[in-house]
């Protein structure tokens, strides 16, 4: 399916849904529940070795030797491998392969990968690891971004222009210097974002097989199969089609698994070298160091609005830590200015982004890429902007909203945009006209809106092809099989396919297979990622089954002699709508028209339209449909500790239709909890020497659930004109006004601004002893 | 995961036993109960152990019992059997307390109360992996000769982090070992030294075979504070106990300070009973020494950089969580 067959927002069988909207379970919830469903490291096959990587423990040194015989004479070690056995780059962005599987003659980080061992246990791997020599010539290590910024040597990616720096990105759009000059308020300020990790529940994991006929099958815990298969096949030099990647069951992502890893190469190469199945399950410590989390931002905003509070310009700078390596980093850098432009009305936009390498863990995406740390800046800007000119923060926004069917500044289309009505939800629920700046001291309540997109028209590398394909195999038995290259990464993206697939064949929930995430089995899809999957899938879903209802219901008409509009399917019975005597089972159905047909199936695609701005980079977050979010977040502050105590959060989330309100709910909650743990609590911190502060679940403190505020998830259902059966995205949009709020809560609460995030009971304390000792003198 | 460096395992069945196996192994074996420390630090290459002894079948070493000589409390009680004993909870609502905010909800079902007092020192420099502290070539406490606590420092000052064990001292208990040359009582404010390599006085032979409560004051109050950044889960970033005794009349007589996750042993901040002596609780005069005492715990306690969380942050919590424990300490059950 492409823009020019959207299938539309209502229901396929008269004007109520019967399975969307419903809250379903998950198909895959009872095992997850029950230890039944298969991760990767449950994956056990006859004869496999387990594989151990040895990790730099320099933030930067050139490589002048590795000795491995040692390791290699170990008994039971079966094969170690170094850079110079993959010697080819890769990276998950076309144009800047900066990776090897093993550091070809540089490490660039403390926990860089340098060699891999596979050996008959772990804990002969870990022997050998120990005997591997490798003699490093240190160099000078960047760990401060302001540095690698301002100094070019040594190169951390040696032979690139621009010294250190990853990518630059500077855009204007309409008249900015103008608009400014017209503003009668003007709002400038900075704002710091520390690094954040994704700490999904399940480390890394890879197993690989090389079969007598040739073909290479990887099982790893990824979020982007199709991705990795042309990686691999691109590194260990196999066709595309020899390399089939299946992702098992796999607990939680968050962006964390969406770039090809090291282990990925190694299980596969060491696979081929030994003739056995090779595991690689990483420690937590080594999830630490592949990171791939959110970037460190240091951003500096200016704001102008009229003295009634309409903006009238915004210009921002910003400062992107990237890390060692590029990762997703060019996205990341079009995605901290691009993803601005809404829910408000920009008139006039400049953003100048620069995303520079520096000696630690490398940096790419983390639920919400790109985007976060700028919705953080600009809507604590907003409140002190309401504050200036003494309006109501909801009111100030509601002011300066865009509307839907509108293009933005930067030239993204918007479709739907329920921003007003969710702004409305929290208002209501929080009581806000009650209680905001009415509380006692210590109390208080902020509010922040943020847009976030549904996928994006760019597809990583450029092609024609379908964003998302779908097979259905339809079976005598009764079953639909879906066959989808999508990521099911806890989601539900599996789910929602099995709901439309009910919803459109009329067959129940139970009675829908999905076969997810194995390149041999399923058609392409690009991946969990952009928040893309339901949108896209989805779409494609209902493309593939809108043909194969159309055979069936012909069957049925011809079959009964009736008009095709008399029939229906729903909840598992064909019917005519006009004969009562006329209801047969849906595998009844599935009979005769596999009869008249042959065999049944059919494929389904979809593609973004063309979008985004007539610009380079014009297409970066550039989506068919945006969601849209708004928070109140109450905070009681105990200022004797500098502890913030979040009290409650109330999201309002416009996710155009909830084809699963749990699930959906589900979404805003994890957003919520993950949002309030980067504000408060999580902080991925490189210290003097490079090391990661405390590479654990000990010292990486996520919340607990007695850390988890009480959240109240309100679904705004705006109803997108393209998004199957006009859904939007629910999963990471919710998490971004949480943190804003949360700082504007702070102020309401007791007069502080916060603009240096994680918001420690330390730094809190110190603010508010330099505010009362500011107020004394 | 992590793998488990290989060790043998041994489960005597007597507390002789064990003892006479640390005997057999000096200095190469080490004694197992819930595991929640050993297990992480041996891991983390901390420990290594070449035996490892199970107390899990050690009979006698479980439960609490009540006499005229006070609570005798077995060792292998879990942090969770602790916290909700009903013995200690109104004997010792202190330690209670402490035993109760220890780590997460499913380590203290196998944690002990023997556990959390031998509990080794912490620091964010040595409680980490193998590939960690390479990476640093090290520290004092473990495989390398330099402090990153304290630049040039020669002593490790790696931080006492066992919750019950402020509360312990308040309630002047005492610790029961067996050694092989039979038992010896230690009052539990006598057991440390404040070598944060190891900062207990017992030996490696011996076995801590009971914790002893004396009875306490008829109008007894205890309540224990710990400072985090999660409300479970987190080791202490600062712990106090506080005892606070009241007569009939309600007036203080008898009080005790103790604190943890300083410097390398756990501290009793001496002069305080003397600051509350003769106060009553919602007296003016009882906050004036409450204000009083928490200044005074403000000077003693200087929070080093030695675990996770700002030092001189946790340093201006000790008057504020002294403050709130003592207060709180008053609305605590007394026996």
């Amino acid at each position: 399916m492409a823009a020019r067959d959207i299938h539309g927002p209502k229901p396929p069988w008269g004007e109520h849904f019967q399975v969307i909207g419903q809250g379903h379970r998950k198909v895959d919830g009872p095992a997850k529940a029950t230890g039944d469903a298969i991760y990767a490291d449950d994956i056990v096959l006859p004869g496999m070795l387990h594989a151990k990587t040895l990790r730099s423990p320099h933030a930067h040194a050139k490589i002048k030797a590795i000795r491995t015989d040692k390791a290699l004479a170990l008994e039971g070690v079966h094969a170690v491998i170094t850079g110079s056995d993959l010697p080819e780059y890769y990276g998950i962005i076309p144009w800047t392969p900066d990776e090897n599987a093993l550091a070809v003659d540089k490490v660039r980080f403390i926990g860089d990968e340098v060699a891999a061992v596979a050996a008959v246990d772990e804990d002969t791997a870990n022997r050998a690891l120990e005997l591997i020599e490798v003699d490093y010539e240190p160099l000078h290590a960047f760990l401060d971004p302001n540095e690698a910024l301002g100094r070019g040597e040594p190169q951390i990616h040696e032979g690139r222009k621009g010294g250190n720096v990853s990518k630059h990105v500077e855009l204007d759009f309409g008249d900015v210097d103008g608009g400014f000059e017209e503003a009668e308020v003007v709002v400038e300020g900075d704002y710091s974002f520390h690094g954040t990790t994704h700490g999904a529940i399940e480390p890394h994991c890879a197993v690989a097989q090389f079969g007598a006929d040739g073909n290479l099958t990887l099982w790893s815990s990824t979020q982007i199969t199709h991705y990795v298969q042309r990686e691999i096949s691109k590194v260990l030099g196999i066709g595309p089609q020899h390399v089939r990647v299946i992702q098992p069951c796999l607990g939680g992502a968050f962006g964390g698994k969406s770039d090809p890893f090291s282990l990925e190469f190694c299980v596969s190469k060491l696979a081929m070298l030994t003739g056995r199945p090779v595991k690689m399950l990483w420690t937590r410590e080594e999830v630490f160091y592949a990171h791939r989390g959110r970037h460190p931002a240091q951003m500096h905003y200016r704001t102008g609005a009229t003295r009634d509070g309409r903006l009238t310009a915004v210009d921002a700078k910003i400062l992107l830590d990237g890390g060692a390596y590029s990762s997703y980093g060019l996205v990341t850098t079009y995605y901290s200015g691009q993803l601005l432009t809404g829910p408000y009305h920009f008139p006039a936009y400049r953003f100048d982004s620069t995303r520079v390498f520096t000696n630690s863990p490398p940096c790419g995406p983390k639920r919400g890429h790109g985007s976060v740390q700028p919705r953080f800046a600009f809507e604590v800007q907003l409140d002190r902007l309401a504050e200036k000119l003494e309006l109501d923060p909801i009111e100030l926004r509601r002011r300066n909203f865009q509307g839907d069917s509108t293009e933005t500044i930067n030239g993204q289309r918007v479709t739907s945009n329920g921003f007003l009505e969710c702004l409305d939800k929290v208002e209501a629920a929080s009581d806000w006209k009650e209680r905001r700046g009415k509380l006692p001291f210590g109390r208080g309540l902020g509010v922040a809106g943020s847009m976030y997109i549904t996928g994006t028209n760019y597809p990583i590398y450029p092609n024609d092809m379908p964003q998302a394909g779908i097979q259905l195999k339809v079976d005598r038995s009764g079953l639909v099989t879906v066959f989808t290259g999508g990521n099911d990464i806890g989601q539900g993206s599996n789910s929602v396919a099995a709901y439309l697939v009910a919803e459109e064949l009329g067959v129940e929930v139970s009675d829908v297979r999905v076969v997810a995430a194995d390149t041999d089995l399923c058609p392409v899809d690009l991946g969990a990622y952009s928040s893309r999957v339901t949108f896209m899938v989805g779409n494609a879903v209902i493309d593939a089954c809108r043909k194969l209802r159309a055979q069936i219901v012909d069957t049925l008409a011809t079959t009964w002699e009736c008009d095709k509009k008399r029939v229906r399917l729903m909840r598992g019975m064909a019917l005519d709508l006009e004969d009562s005597e006329r209801a047969i089972t849906m595998r009844e159905a599935f009979q005769l028209t596999e009869a008249a047909c042959d065999t049944l199936g059919a494929t389904g695609s979809y593609n973004t339209p063309k979008l985004g701005g007539d610009y380079r980079g014009g297409a970066i977050g550039a989506s068919p449909a945006y969601s849209f979010t708004a928070h109140v977040v109450e905070v009681d502050v105990d200022c004797e500790t500098g502890f913030i105590g979040v009290k409650k959060v109330w999201c309002a989330h416009d996710c155009g239709r909830a084809l699963n309100p749990r699930l959906v709910a589900g979404q805003i909650e994890g957003s919520v909890y993950m949002g309030i743990a980067e504000a408060l609590l999580e902080e991925h911190k490189i210290n003097r020497f490079g090391l990661h502060e405390g590479p654990s679940l000990l010292d990486y403190p996520m919340p607990t659930t007695l850390d988890t505020p009480e959240i109240e998830a309100l679904i705004v259902e705006s109803v997108d004109p393209e998004g199957p059966y006009g859904a939007k995205e629910a999963g990471e949009g919710p998490l971004h006004s949480s943190i804003p709020a949360l700082a504007n809560a702070v102020h309401d609460a007791v007069g502080l601004r916060l603009t240096d995030l994680p918001f420690t009971p330390a730094k809190v304390l110190r603010a508010l002893r330099e505010m009362e000792s500011a107020a004394g003198a | 995961m992590l793998r488990l460096p290989p060790y043998r395992l041994l489960e005597p069945s007597s507390a002789e036993e064990a003892v006479k196996l640390l005997t057999d192994e000096p200095g190469e074996a080490m004694l197992i109960a819930g595991g929640t420390d050993l297990v992480p630090n041996m891991k983390h290459g901390l420990f290594e152990p070449k035996t490892v002894i199970s107390l899990a079948k050690v009979e006698g070493l479980e439960g609490v019992s009540d006499s005229d000589a006070g609570l005798r409390l077995g060792p292998m009680t879990t942090l969770a059997d602790a916290s909700q004993n009903e013995l200690i909870i109104e004997r010792a609502p202190a330690l209670a307390q402490a035993a109760g905010v220890v780590a997460g909800p499913q380590l203290r079902n196998v944690g002990t109360l023997g556990g959390n007092l031998m509990l080794d020192t912490r620091c964010r420099w040595y409680n980490q992996t193998y590939f960690w502290r390479k990476g640093l070539g090290y520290c004092l406490k473990k495989d390398g000769t330099l402090c990153h606590v304290v630049e040039g420092g020669a002593r490790c000052v790696a931080a006492a982090s066992n919750d019950t064990v402020p509360a312990l001292m308040t309630l002047n208990a005492s610790a029961v070992f067996l050694g092989p040359d039979g038992e010896r009582e230690v009052a539990i404010a006598d057991l440390w030294t404040n070598d944060g390599i190891v900062n207990k006085k017992v030996s490696a032979d011996e076995l801590l075979i009971a914790i002893k409560v004396p009875p306490q004051a008829p109008g007894h109050h205890g309540t224990y504070a710990k400072l985090r950044r999660r409300d479970s889960i987190d080791f202490p970033l600062f712990g106090c106990a506080v005892r606070l005794d009241l007569d009939e009349k309600g007036t203080v007589s008898g009080a005790d300070l103790a604190a943890v996750a300083l410097v390398a042993r756990p501290m009793r901040v001496k002069g305080v009973e003397e600051l509350l002596l003769g106060t009553k609780p919602g007296s003016e005069a009882f906050d004036q020494a409450v204000e009083e005492v928490a200044q005074l715990a403000y000077k003693r306690c200087r929070p080093l950089d030695n675990v996770p969380g700002d030092a001189e942050w946790r340093r201006e919590m000790v008057p504020v969580y002294v403050r709130r424990a003592l207060r709180s300490a008053t609305a605590s059950s007394g026996a």
